[in-house]
């Protein structure tokens, strides 16, 4: 269980607060107006910004000692989810060792996950040779090879038009389905929202509120919700 | 945003003492040997032409390159982009080669003066103030031809077809398109070789000398090697420290632009007039290939026949070349490397990282010798420890080079997958092999190789140390020159400026082969 006990992230000209919980294999939507610190929770939680003050726990356990590599958390980022210079396999290889020693075993697993995500048989292609689309699934089967219990993801396909993103979205679910894991998405659009999450945490007035359902969010908007809604 | 705060990154910091403690410390050595603190007169002489030939040199480059770099920026034709790549070489040409083939043109027995005798005119010296000059303007006028041209491609094609539409003269193009990109260009280009001219010894070596034309650099060898004074040397080496802290502080910001950069070789997006300035144009290319290219050839030429009989010795002064190029290049990569992914991550005492890897631009190879050999003469033989000194020394001197090619692509490969690295768990030598060397792979080649050919031509500490045996293929030639051995000497030349060429290209090969 993801747990944000008391959490501080302000800095002089930005202040973000949360205390909150969130159950295991609950999948969550983090909605709010740009510069409100969607992408600044996500990057605490994945270990690349210190918080000013509170504990970020998972499982009781406090996870400011840890690396980033070594926290139970798998993140997608915008863009730059992929090695340009190395192979799909070796991209996805690296999420599995970093000395890329691949046994059988493991470029056995690593072209299963290819099939699992659609890219069947492309493993020894480089990202350039791929759309963006193909980008975001390779991410995902190293997502769903290294089994982190979080994944993040800040709007890793923000850039791909409305199906393919709905397709995405589709094989996140599937994936975090089968790795059991708790899913936090920042997303602009309250679509995304309601057709991944069940429940949404709203970033308004530097406070992270917390995680509601979805449906009742949507069906009965507090006045911040409006305001970014329009 | 607050990122986790970074260790200090042990090895960045090693590194930046080592060369606090080769540049700084050896003045520090210098300083507390030197003799009178108050200057001899010839001494103020020596600092007066260094100066001036420096100030000269820049001057006169500068403002010859110009009309080449016009020409060069708004014309098309065929060997362009090759001519824009051989005015790379003279950067990494070894010296005592440039001047062998400068006195092979322009010397007493030259071309030039044959010409001036068959006119009825007394034969001219090369020696003196106006060769030092000629070797340097030589040697500087395509880094200054390759700067002014980033500039002239740097004004926006839509600013000339702008100018075009308007039906602007090639006057009042010339007043506000290009007199203001000249104006912001200049002065860097003037400053950078200013520097450069201010540390040259190989040249002072051969072409100056006499109480006229002595550098401070020079000055500090004749009193070290002939006078066989160290408080001398070491008072002139505070002067010249102090003269190169204050040229390299004015030129700190303008230096820290490569003067070789990619993406010379776009082709001409400029519309030219025609007419007489076609004509100029034409003239100015033409000229400069000439002025640059036959000293070369007249090595080549004059070269070629002793090849088949070397003269003795000249086997292992190559491969004592070779050996020194390759560990001061490797020591350069380690360090500009270790420096240089320090400062792009913003570890702790980045700034002071960032200092250190510009510290040798403040250097010269004589100041960092003389401190080295003040060091070392309680303990040992200078001649013993000629070689290492070298090591050494070529590779503090090459380091801010390195350092800043390797700089722009560091700090893209921090920004762009610093945090995927990071969450992958990737770190030490694992990342350097996966991540790290292979998306710096060109610009490490690249630099690496410039490093090798500087040091495998390099004639300057060396000259201080060696003695009897030792000597490295550049001293040899130099060697053999003072010996009126001229052909022996212009065989050696060849052989060096093929084997400088020859590990340039071959680390800037493995460079690019190992890139994605």
């Amino acid at each position: 269980m993801l747990h944000l006990d008391h959490l501080d992230l302000s800095l002089p000209d930005f202040s973000l607060t949360a205390d909150w919980q969130v159950p295991d294999c609950a999948r969550v939507a983090i909605i709010g107006p740009s510069g409100a610190g969607k992408s600044t929770l996500l990057n605490a939680i994945a270990g690349f910004v210190v918080p000013t003050a509170g504990r970020i726990r998972w499982d009781g356990q406090d996870l400011a000692p840890l690396s980033p590599g070594d926290r139970p958390v798998s993140i997608l980022f915008q863009d730059q989810n992929l090695f340009p210079h190395l192979t799909l396999t070796q991209n996805i290889g690296l999420g599995l060792s970093s000395r890329l020693r691949l046994t059988a075993q493991d470029q056995a697993n690593i072209a299963r996950a290819l099939d699992r995500v659609g890219l069947s048989g492309l493993g020894q292609r480089r990202p350039a040779q791929l759309s963006g689309g193909q980008q975001g699934r390779a991410a995902l089967a190293r997502a769903l090879l290294r089994a982190r219990p979080l994944l993040l993801l800040d709007e890793p396909f923000a850039a791909l038009g409305p199906a393919l993103k709905s397709e995405m979205l589709d094989l996140v679910a599937a994936v975090a389905d089968e790795t059991g894991a708790t899913v936090l998405m920042v997303t602009h659009d309250p679509d995304d929202a309601q057709r991944f999450a069940d429940q949404t945490v709203l970033l308004a007035d530097g406070l992270a509120l917390a995680p509601v359902a979805t449906r009742d969010l949507f069906a009965n908007p507090p006045q911040a919700l409006r305001d970014y809604l329009g | 945003m607050a990122s986790r705060t970074r260790p200090l990154n042990l090895w960045a910091a090693v590194t930046a003492a080592a060369l606090g403690c080769l540049t700084l410390g050896t003045a520090v050595v210098v300083a507390r040997q030197s003799g009178s603190l108050i200057p001899l007169p010839a001494d103020w002489a020596a600092v007066r032409f260094t100066l001036l030939q420096a100030a000269l040199s820049a001057l006169i480059s500068c403002v010859l390159a110009i009309p080449v770099a016009r020409a060069l920026a708004r014309r098309c034709f065929a060997g362009r982009s090759l001519l824009i790549t051989l005015m790379g070489a003279p950067f990494l040409l070894p010296t005592i080669v440039a001047v062998l083939g400068l006195l092979a043109i322009f010397g007493r027995a030259g071309a030039v003066n044959d010409l001036v005798a068959w006119v009825g005119l007394p034969r001219l010296s090369i020696y003196g103030l106006h060769g030092v000059v000629l070797a340097h303007v030589f040697l500087n006028l395509p880094l200054a031809v390759r700067m002014i041209l980033l500039g002239w491609q740097g004004i926006p094609a839509e600013r000339f077809r702008l100018a075009a539409s308007l039906g602007l003269t090639p006057a009042a193009m010339t007043r506000h398109l290009e007199l203001p990109m000249l104006r912001a260009v200049l002065p860097g280009a003037a400053l950078v070789i200013f520097v450069l001219c201010l540390t040259s010894f190989a040249v002072a070596l051969t072409l100056g000398g006499g109480p006229r034309a002595t550098t401070v650099e020079l000055a500090i060898y004749q009193a070290l090697r002939f006078d066989y004074d160290p408080a001398r040397a070491a008072s002139l080496a505070l002067m010249q420290f102090t003269l190169c802290a204050l040229a390299a502080a004015a030129g700190w910001a303008v230096a820290r632009e490569g003067g070789f950069g990619a993406g010379l070789d776009r082709p001409a997006p400029i519309t030219a007039p025609g007419g007489w300035r076609r004509i100029a144009d034409a003239a100015a290319i033409t000229l400069a290939a000439a002025f640059l290219l036959i000293p070369l050839a007249a090595i080549v030429y004059r070269g070629v026949p002793g090849v088949v009989d070397l003269p003795t010795g000249l086997p292992q002064a190559m491969a004592r070349s070779v050996a020194v190029a390759l560990a001061s290049t490797l020591l350069t990569g380690v360090a500009a490397l270790t420096l240089a992914l320090a400062v792009a991550a913003r570890t702790k005492g980045a700034t002071l990282f960032e200092a250190a890897a510009m510290l040798p631009l403040a250097a010269s190879g004589l100041v960092l010798g003389t401190g080295l050999f003040l060091l070392v003469r309680p303990f040992a033989r200078p001649e013993d420890l000629a070689l290492p000194v070298t090591v050494l020394v070529n590779a503090t001197l090459a380091l801010p080079f390195v350092y800043r090619l390797l700089m722009p692509q560091a700090r893209a490969l921090h920004a762009n997958y610093d945090r995927l690295a990071q969450s992958l768990g990737l770190s030490g030598w694992h990342r350097l092999a996966w991540v790290t060397l292979p998306r710096l792979s060109r610009p490490l080649g690249f630099g690496l190789g410039v490093a090798a050919a500087l040091s495998m031509g390099d004639l300057g500490v060396i000259t201080l140390f060696a003695g009897e045996r030792g000597v490295t293929l550049p001293l040899l030639v130099h060697r053999l020159m003072g010996s009126y051995r001229m052909e022996a000497a212009a065989s050696a030349a060849l052989i060096l400026v093929c084997a400088s060429f020859a590990l340039f290209a071959l680390f800037d090969w493995m460079g690019r082969r190992a890139a994605p």
